[in-house]
C-alpha cells in the first residue's frame, strides 16, 4: 500500500464572476474513504476537477503527497484514477484499443495487459471488448470508465457520480472496488445516492458549507 | 492620475497642436516658431506631428495589451486582463487613427489613400489583430477563460510582429522615409535631418501622445473595474 | 516517456481519422472544389506566374483552416479532452497533435501542389528544389501555428469562423514569404537567391512552436 495525503487548504473557486464554493478545507490520508456531497450546483464536479488538478482553485492550496514525495500540482495525473461524467473514451475505438491506448500512453509495462483483461471481466464487458465504444449502451460505456480509470492501479481513485447509468451488476461490481480501492488506498467520491454514502468514513457537505452565508 | 498632471498633460498638448498646425512654414526661418520648409513634403509635413506620435502610441498599447496578458498568465487575477483589453480597447481606436492620418498624408504625397507600402501593410496586420483579438473575446462567456485564451492570443500575435520588418520590405517596395524604396534623401524622420525646434516639438509630442495614452488607459481600466463591479451586483440580486 | 508519449498521440489522431474521416473526406472535397473554381475563373485566359503562385497559397491556406482545427474541437466537442488531460502532460499532448497537423498539412499540400502544376499549364516551376522545400517549410510554418490557434479555438463557444480570422494575421508573414518564394522558382531563380526565404520560413515555425510550448499549458490545462 503506497502512503499517500492529500490536503487542501481553503479552497475558493471563483468561476465567471461566481462563487461556487468558499475555504474548502480538509486532509485525506490512505486507507479512508471520502465521499463529497451537496445538492446539484453546489460544485462537487468543480471540487473534483480540482482535486485531480485539470482545474486550478482561485484561492487556496492544494497538496498531494505519494510516499511522503510531494507531488507537484496540477501534475497528479500519473496517481490518479478518474471516473466522471464529464470523461469519454474515444468512440470509434474498441474498449480493447482504448485500454491498450492508455497502457501505452502512461508507459506501463506488459503485465498490464493481463490486469486489463481481469477489469474487463470483473466488470462484465470481457466479451464486447472488440466492439466500438460508439456501439456501447451509456452503462456499458460507465463500467468501461472504470476499466480506464483503474488500469495503472492508482493510489487516488475519484469518482463523480459513481454508479450513473449502471444496473445492479455492474453497481455491485462498483461497490466491491470501492471497498477494495478504500483498503488499498484513498477513495474520494462525490454523489448524492444515500446508499454509495455508507461507503464514506467522512461526508463533506459542500451544500451545507455554502447555504450558510 | 494625479490632477496637476492631468492639468499639465493637456496644457502640454494643446500647445502641440497650436504649434504643429499655426507654426508658419518658410524657406528661411528666423525666429524660433518658424519651421523650415522641406521641399517634397512643404505643408504636409505638419502631420508628422500627429499621425507618427499616434503610430507609436499604437504600438505601446499593444506591448502594454500583452505584458498585461503574460502578468495575467502568471497571477491569474483578473484585473490583469482589465488592464489588457483596457490597452487593447484603446490600441484599437490609436490604430484606426494612425490608418487614417496616414492614408489622408499618403493621398496628398504618394497620389493614393492606400499604397500597401510595407509600414502601411504593417499597420493594416496590427489592426487585423486587434480585431481578432476582440472577435476571440466576444466568442467566450466565461471570464477566466476568456482572460487566459486573449492572452494567449495576444502572446502569440506579438511574437509574429517582428516578422513583418523581415519579411514586408523584401515583397514590396517602401515609400516611408527609412525604406528601401525612399530615394529621395533618406527622409527627415530617420536621418533626423528635421530642424532643431521641429525636432523637439515632435518629442514633445511623442511623450504628449504616450502620457495621453496613459492618462485615456487609466480611466478605461477605472470604467471596466466599476463595470465588472456592477454586472457582479447585478448578478447577485 | 513525453516523447513517447507524443507519438503515441500522434499515432491515435491518425487510426482516428482514417476511422471516422472527419477531416480527411471534407479536405479533399475542398481541394477539388478550389482548384475547379480556379481553373473555370482562368478559362482561356493566361494570368501571370505571380497571381498563379498567389492562388496557390491561398488554396493551401484555406485548406489547412478548413482542416487543422478538427484535432482539439473534435476532442472537446466529444469530451475526451479531460481523458487525455489525465493520461500524460501537455507538452506531450502539444508535440503529438503538431506532428499530426503537419504530417496531415504536408500531404495536403503536396497533393494540391501536384494538381496545380499537372492542371494549370501556364504555371511552370522553373527551380523545383526551391518549390518543393518551400512547400515542406510552408507546412511546418501552417502547422506549427495552426496547432495552438485550434486549441485556442476548441475552448471557445462559436469555432467555426473563427480559425481563419485568428490565423489570418498571424500567418500573414509566413504566407507572404511562401508566395514570394513560389515566384522565385518559378522565374527560375537560383537555390541560393531564396536562402533569405527559407531562413524566415524556418524561424517563422521554431519561435511559434517554442512560444506555443510555453503558453500550451495555460490554454490546455483551462
Amino acid at each position: 500500500m503506497k502512503k499517500l495525503t492529500l490536503k487542501s487548504e481553503n479552497i475558493t473557486k471563483i468561476y465567471n464572476r461566481k462563487t461556487i464554493f468558499k475555504n474548502v478545507t480538509f486532509a485525506i490520508n490512505e486507507g479512508t474513504a471520502f465521499a463529497i456531497t451537496g445538492k446539484n450546483g453546489s460544485g462537487k464536479s468543480t471540487l473534483v476537477k480540482i482535486i485531480c488538478g485539470v482545474l486550478s482553485p482561485t484561492k487556496g492550496s492544494i497538496s498531494l503527497s505519494v510516499n511522503d514525495q510531494p507531488i507537484l500540482y496540477p501534475d497528479y495525473y500519473p496517481h490518479i484514477g478518474l471516473v466522471s461524467p464529464y470523461l469519454n473514451l474515444y468512440e470509434e475505438f474498441s474498449a480493447e484499443e482504448n485500454l491498450q491506448f492508455i497502457k501505452k500512453i502512461r508507459g506501463l509495462d506488459s503485465t498490464t495487459d493481463k490486469f486489463s483483461e481481469e477489469l474487463l471481466k470483473e466488470f462484465g464487458i470481457y466479451e464486447h471488448r472488440k466492439k466500438e465504444v460508439r456501439n456501447y449502451s451509456s452503462g456499458m460505456k460507465q463500467r468501461l470508465k472504470y476499466c480506464a480509470a483503474l488500469l495503472h492501479q492508482p493510489p487516488l481513485l475519484v469518482l463523480d457520480e459513481p454508479a450513473s447509468n449502471l444496473d445492479e451488476y455492474g453497481i455491485e461490481a462498483v461497490r466491491n472496488r470501492m471497498k477494495l480501492q478504500k483498503q488499498k488506498g484513498v477513495l474520494i467520491f462525490a454523489t448524492n445516492d444515500k446508499d454509495d454514502l455508507q461507503f464514506a468514513d467522512t461526508i463533506y457537505d459542500i451544500g451545507q458549507l455554502n447555504s450558510g452565508e | 492620475m494625479k490632477i496637476w498632471l492631468k492639468i499639465a498633460v493637456s496644457i502640454w498638448l494643446t500647445g502641440i497642436i497650436i504649434a504643429g498646425i499655426a507654426f508658419p512654414m518658410v524657406k528661411a526661418p528666423e525666429t524660433w516658431w518658424q519651421f523650415p520648409l522641406i521641399p517634397g513634403l512643404e505643408e504636409k509635413a505638419r502631420n508628422i506631428i500627429f499621425h507618427v506620435p499616434i503610430s507609436w502610441a499604437t504600438v505601446v498599447a499593444f506591448i502594454m495589451a500583452m505584458v498585461n496578458g503574460i502578468l495575467y498568465l502568471r497571477k491569474k487575477d483578473i484585473d490583469y486582463d482589465l488592464r489588457s483589453v483596457s490597452s487593447a480597447g484603446l490600441g484599437l481606436l490609436l490604430c484606426v487613427l494612425a490608418t487614417l492620418t496616414g492614408a489622408i498624408w499618403a493621398k496628398f504625397n504618394w497620389g493614393s489613400f492606400w499604397n500597401w507600402d510595407p509600414r502601411q501593410t504593417s499597420i493594416f496586420i496590427l489592426l487585423l489583430i486587434y480585431g481578432a483579438y476582440f472577435v476571440l473575446r466576444s466568442a467566450i462567456d466565461e471570464e477566466e477563460r476568456r482572460a487566459t485564451l486573449s492572452s494567449v492570443y495576444s502572446i502569440i500575435a506579438g511574437v509574429t510582429v517582428p516578422f513583418f520588418i523581415f519579411v514586408m520590405p523584401r515583397i514590396m517596395s517602401g515609400l516611408h522615409p527609412g525604406s528601401l524604396g525612399d530615394e529621395q534623401g533618406k527622409g527627415p524622420v530617420l536621418e533626423f535631418k528635421m530642424a532643431p525646434n521641429m525636432l523637439i516639438v515632435f518629442f514633445a509630442s511623442l511623450i504628449g501622445f504616450t502620457a495621453l495614452y496613459f492618462w485615456m488607459y487609466s480611466l478605461k481600466i477605472r470604467t471596466m473595474r466599476i463595470e465588472r463591479q456592477i454586472q457582479q451586483q447585478i448578478e447577485i440580486n | 516517456m513525453t516523447l513517447l508519449a507524443s507519438y503515441h498521440i500522434f499515432v491515435k489522431e491518425f487510426v482516428s481519422e482514417f476511422r471516422t474521416r472527419y477531416a480527411l473526406n471534407a479536405l479533399l472535397m475542398f481541394v477539388v472544389t478550389t482548384l475547379s473554381i480556379i481553373l473555370f475563373s482562368i478559362g482561356h485566359d493566361s494570368p501571370t506566374q505571380e497571381i498563379l503562385s498567389g492562388t496557390l497559397w491561398i488554396v493551401i491556406f484555406f485548406s489547412a483552416m478548413s482542416g487543422l482545427s478538427r484535432t482539439f474541437v473534435a476532442e472537446e466537442e466529444r469530451g475526451t479532452s479531460l481523458t487525455l488531460r489525465l493520461l500524460t502532460n501537455s507538452t506531450s499532448v502539444y508535440s503529438g497533435k503538431l506532428i499530426y497537423n503537419f504530417i496531415l498539412i504536408l500531404a495536403l499540400s503536396i497533393i494540391i501542389a501536384i494538381a496545380y502544376l499537372l492542371l494549370i499549364k501556364e504555371f511552370s516551376v522553373k527551380t523545383y528544389s526551391i518549390f518543393w522545400l518551400t512547400i515542406f517549410l510552408g507546412s511546418a510554418g501552417l502547422a506549427s501555428a495552426s496547432t495552438i490557434l485550434a486549441a485556442i479555438i476548441a475552448k471557445a463557444n462559436t469555432k467555426g469562423t473563427l480559425f481563419p480570422v485568428l490565423a489570418f494575421p498571424i500567418l500573414l508573414p509566413l504566407l507572404l514569404t511562401c508566395i514570394n518564394a513560389t515566384k522565385l522558382s518559378v522565374d527560375g531563380a537560383f537555390f541560393s537567391e531564396a536562402i533569405k526565404e527559407f531562413q524566415i520560413l524556418i524561424s517563422f515555425a521554431i519561435v511559434m512552436v517554442t512560444t506555443s510550448l510555453l503558453v500550451f499549458d495555460f490554454v490546455w490545462k483551462d
